[in-house]
C-alpha cells in the first residue's frame, strides 16, 4: 500500500443564488481508511457537500486532499446513469478510458473484469443499461466508480435502491477499499443502522452546517436522532453485542 | 492491483492474458460492430453505383464503371454525363448526408433527446433563412466576404440557433418536450422570415429560393462539393477524437462531470460544430429534411452508442438515405426529377411520428 490520503475541509461553503447550502463546513484531518458516514435530514445539503468536496461544484472554503490527484477522487452521483444505448461492460469500460486511445487494453479489460467481479454483477456485463431495474443501474454507477480505483471514494446515498442483500455487500465491499487499500470513503446514508455498522466515522449534517462530527459509536447516538431528526429513538446491544438503534416513533410536539 | 498486463487490443492472443467471459464477449461485440459498419458501408457502395445507373438515361453497370475508372473503350457522351452531372450530384448525396446524421447523432447525444436533429429543432430552417438573404437580396452578413455570402449567411443563421438552443438547453428544468418545443418555435419563426423574404423578392429571386427551400441535389457542383467535403473532413475528425467523451455524456451529465469531463465545455462546441455541419450542406443543396432524425436512429438500433461506431454508422446511414432518396427522387415519379427533399419527408414524418408514439407509450 501505498503513502496514506487525507483529507480536510476549511470552511467550505455553496451557495445557490443567495440560498447557502452549505456555510463554512470544517473538518479534521480525516486519515486513509476512514468509513466516514454523511448523516442528516433530506436538504440538509449532503449531496451539495459531496459535490463540491468532487470538484463539480464551487465556492468559498478549501478542500484540502493530500495524497491523491484529481483523477483518483471517485465520486457517485445520486442520480443514476440515464439509460444509454451501450451494455453494463461497455458503460464501465467508459468510466475506466482515461487517454484518448480508441483501443480498449488488455489491462483496461482486466480492470473491468476484477470490478465487476468484485461487485458481483458479472452476470449483468452483456445486459443493455436500458433494460436494468433500478438497482441494477446503482450496481452499475457503483462500479464505474470504482473501477477507477479512486483513493479519495464520495458516495451520494450508494444503496437507495438496493436490496438488503445487496445494501450489504456494497457497503462490505467499501469497507474492504478502506481497510485493505487506504481508501478514504465518504458515504451519505439514510439508515443510521449501515452506518453504525460499516462506518467508523459519521458526521452529521443539517442545514448546511456540521453539528456532529467523531466516531461513529460516539456520533449516533439517541440525543442526537432526536435533536436532528426529530424521532424518539435508542441504542441497544442486540444478543450478538451489536448496537442497534431502534426508532420508537416521533418525537412529541 | 499491481502486475497489469501489457498487451493491447490487437496484439497477438497468445502474449496477453487470458480474457474473462464477459471480455470476450466485449471483444466479440466490438467485431461484430465493424462488421456492420463494412456491410453498410457496401451497401452505400451499391447504392452510389445505383444512384449513377439512375436518370433520364439509364445506363447498366457495365456502362458506368469503365466510364468511372476511364477505361480505354467507355462511351464518351457517359463519361461525360458522370463526371460532370451524376457523379458529383450522387457524391454531395453522401456527403450531404453523412454530415446530416452525425449532426442529428450529436444533437441527440448532448441535449439527451431523441427528438432532436437540425432539422426540427429549426437549424436548418435558420441557415436556410440566412441563405435566403443572400439568394433573393444579395445581402451579406459579413460584407468582407461577399463572395461566400451564401454559405456564411446560412453558418452564422445555424449558428445563432444553436446558441438559443444551447443556452435554453442549460437552463433548470429544461426538458425534452420543452426542448422539441422551443425548437418547433424556431421552425416557425425561420419559416416566417423565409416566407416574408419571398414576399419581397423579385419574381426571379422567389423562383430561385421556392426551388432551393425544397432541397435539390440538382445543381451541385465540384466545387461545392468540395466545400462540403472538406468541411466533414475537418469536423468529423474532432468529434472522432471525442468519442469516449460523447459516449459518457448519453449516461447522464452528472456522471459525466463525475467522470472528469467538462461537459458545459463540451456541449458547447459539440453545438457549434453541429451548427457548421447542418449549415453547410443547407447552403448548397437546401434544406432537406429528417437525415439527421432517421439516420442516427438507424445507426443505433444497428450498433448501439459507443460513438467509436455510432458516429460513424450514423454518417453511414445518414448517407445511405439520402444516396437511396436520390434514386427514388428520380424514379417515383417517371420523368420528373423531384426535389429530394420532399422524398426524405415521406420517408421521415411516419418515423418523426413513431417517435413520438413511442415516446407517449413509455412516458
Amino acid at each position: 500500500m501505498s503513502a496514506g490520503v487525507s483529507l480536510q475541509l476549511i470552511n467550505v461553503g455553496v451557495s445557490y443564488g443567495r440560498h447557502k447550502v452549505v456555510d463554512g463546513v470544517s473538518t479534521s484531518a480525516i486519515a486513509s481508511g476512514a468509513v466516514v458516514a454523511l448523516l442528516g435530514p433530506n436538504g440538509a445539503g449532503k449531496s451539495t457537500l459531496l459535490k463540491r468536496i468532487a470538484g463539480l461544484l464551487t465556492g468559498p472554503g478549501r478542500v484540502d486532499i493530500v495524497g491523491a490527484k484529481r483523477e483518483e477522487i471517485g465520486y457517485l452521483p445520486q442520480h443514476h446513469a440515464s439509460p444509454a444505448g451501450v451494455t453494463v461492460y461497455e458503460s464501465v469500460i467508459l468510466a475506466v478510458k482515461r487517454n484518448g486511445a480508441w483501443s480498449v487494453s488488455a489491462a483496461e479489460l482486466t480492470q473491468v473484469d476484477a470490478t465487476l467481479d468484485m461487485l458481483g454483477i458479472t452476470g449483468l456485463a452483456p445486459r443493455e443499461l436500458e433494460d436494468l431495474s433500478g438497482g441494477q443501474r446503482q450496481m452499475v454507477a457503483i462500479a464505474q466508480t470504482l473501477v477507477r480505483e479512486p483513493r479519495v471514494l464520495l458516495m451520494d446515498e450508494p444503496t437507495s435502491a438496493l436490496d438488503l442483500h445487496r445494501q450489504l455487500e456494497v457497503l462490505g465491499v467499501i469497507r474492504d477499499l478502506a481497510q485493505t487499500r487506504g481508501v478514504i470513503v465518504l458515504v451519505s446514508l439514510h439508515d443510521v443502522n449501515l452506518a453504525l455498522r460499516f462506518a467508523s466515522h459519521a458526521m452529521v449534517m443539517a442545514r448546511g452546517q456540521i453539528v456532529a462530527s467523531g466516531r461513529s459509536l460516539d456520533v449516533i447516538s439517541a440525543q442526537m436522532m432526536q435533536a436532528v431528526f426529530h424521532v424518539e429513538a435508542r441504542i441497544e446491544l442486540c444478543s450478538r453485542g451489536r448496537p442497534h438503534m431502534i426508532i420508537d416513533g416521533m418525537k412529541e410536539p | 492491483m499491481s502486475g497489469r498486463a501489457r498487451s493491447v487490443e490487437g496484439a497477438s492472443p497468445v502474449a496477453g492474458p487470458a480474457l474473462s467471459a464477459a471480455a470476450a464477449a466485449y471483444r466479440r461485440r466490438t467485431h461484430r460492430k465493424q462488421a456492420v459498419l463494412a456491410f453498410i458501408a457496401t451497401v452505400l457502395l451499391g447504392t452510389v453505383l445505383l444512384d449513377l445507373a439512375t436518370g433520364p438515361a439509364r445506363y447498366s453497370l457495365g456502362e458506368i464503371i469503365p466510364a468511372l475508372v476511364g477505361a480505354d473503350g467507355a462511351a464518351p457522351e457517359i463519361r461525360a454525363i458522370l463526371w460532370n452531372i451524376r457523379l458529383p450530384t450522387a457524391l454531395m448525396a453522401v456527403t450531404v448526408g453523412a454530415a446530416l446524421a452525425v449532426a442529428g447523432a450529436q444533437m441527440q447525444t448532448i441535449l439527451a433527446n431523441p427528438m432532436a436533429s437540425p432539422f426540427t429543432l429549426g437549424i436548418s430552417g435558420a441557415a436556410g433563412f440566412g441563405a435566403s438573404l443572400a439568394l433573393a437580396f444579395g445581402f451579406a452578413i459579413l460584407p468582407a466576404f461577399v463572395d461566400y455570402m451564401v454559405p456564411l449567411n446560412a453558418l452564422l443563421m445555424a449558428l445563432l440557433a444553436a446558441g438559443i438552443i444551447h443556452v435554453f438547453s442549460l437552463q433548470r428544468g429544461a426538458t425534452t418536450e420543452r426542448i422539441v418545443l422551443l425548437g418547433i418555435a424556431l421552425v416557425f419563426s425561420f419559416n416566417a422570415f423565409l416566407t416574408l423574404v419571398q414576399f419581397l423578392a423579385s419574381e426571379q429571386a422567389v423562383a430561385a429560393v421556392v426551388f432551393w427551400t425544397m432541397g435539390s441535389l440538382s445543381r451541385v457542383t465540384w466545387p461545392k462539393l468540395g466545400v462540403c467535403i472538406v468541411m466533414l473532413a475537418l469536423v468529423l475528425p474532432v468529434f472522432m477524437r471525442r468519442a469516449w467523451s460523447l459516449t459518457t455524456l448519453r449516461l447522464g451529465e452528472d456522471r459525466a462531470a463525475s467522470l472528469g469531463i467538462d461537459v458545459r465545455r463540451l456541449k458547447l462546441e459539440t453545438m457549434a460544430l453541429v451548427a457548421l455541419l447542418a449549415s453547410v450542406p443547407v447552403a448548397f443543396v437546401g434544406t432537406i429534411g429528417f437525415i439527421g432524425l432517421v439516420g442516427p436512429h438507424i445507426a443505433r438500433l444497428l450498433i448501439g452508442e459507443d460513438q467509436r461506431f455510432f458516429l460513424p454508422a450514423s454518417a453511414l446511414c445518414g448517407a445511405l438515405l439520402l444516396s437511396s432518396s436520390s434514386i427514388l427522387s428520380k424514379t417515383l415519379v417517371p420523368g420528373t426529377l423531384l426535389p429530394v427533399g420532399i422524398v426524405t419527408a415521406i420517408i421521415g414524418v411516419p418515423f418523426f411520428l413513431a417517435l413520438i408514439l413511442r415516446d407517449a407509450r413509455r412516458g
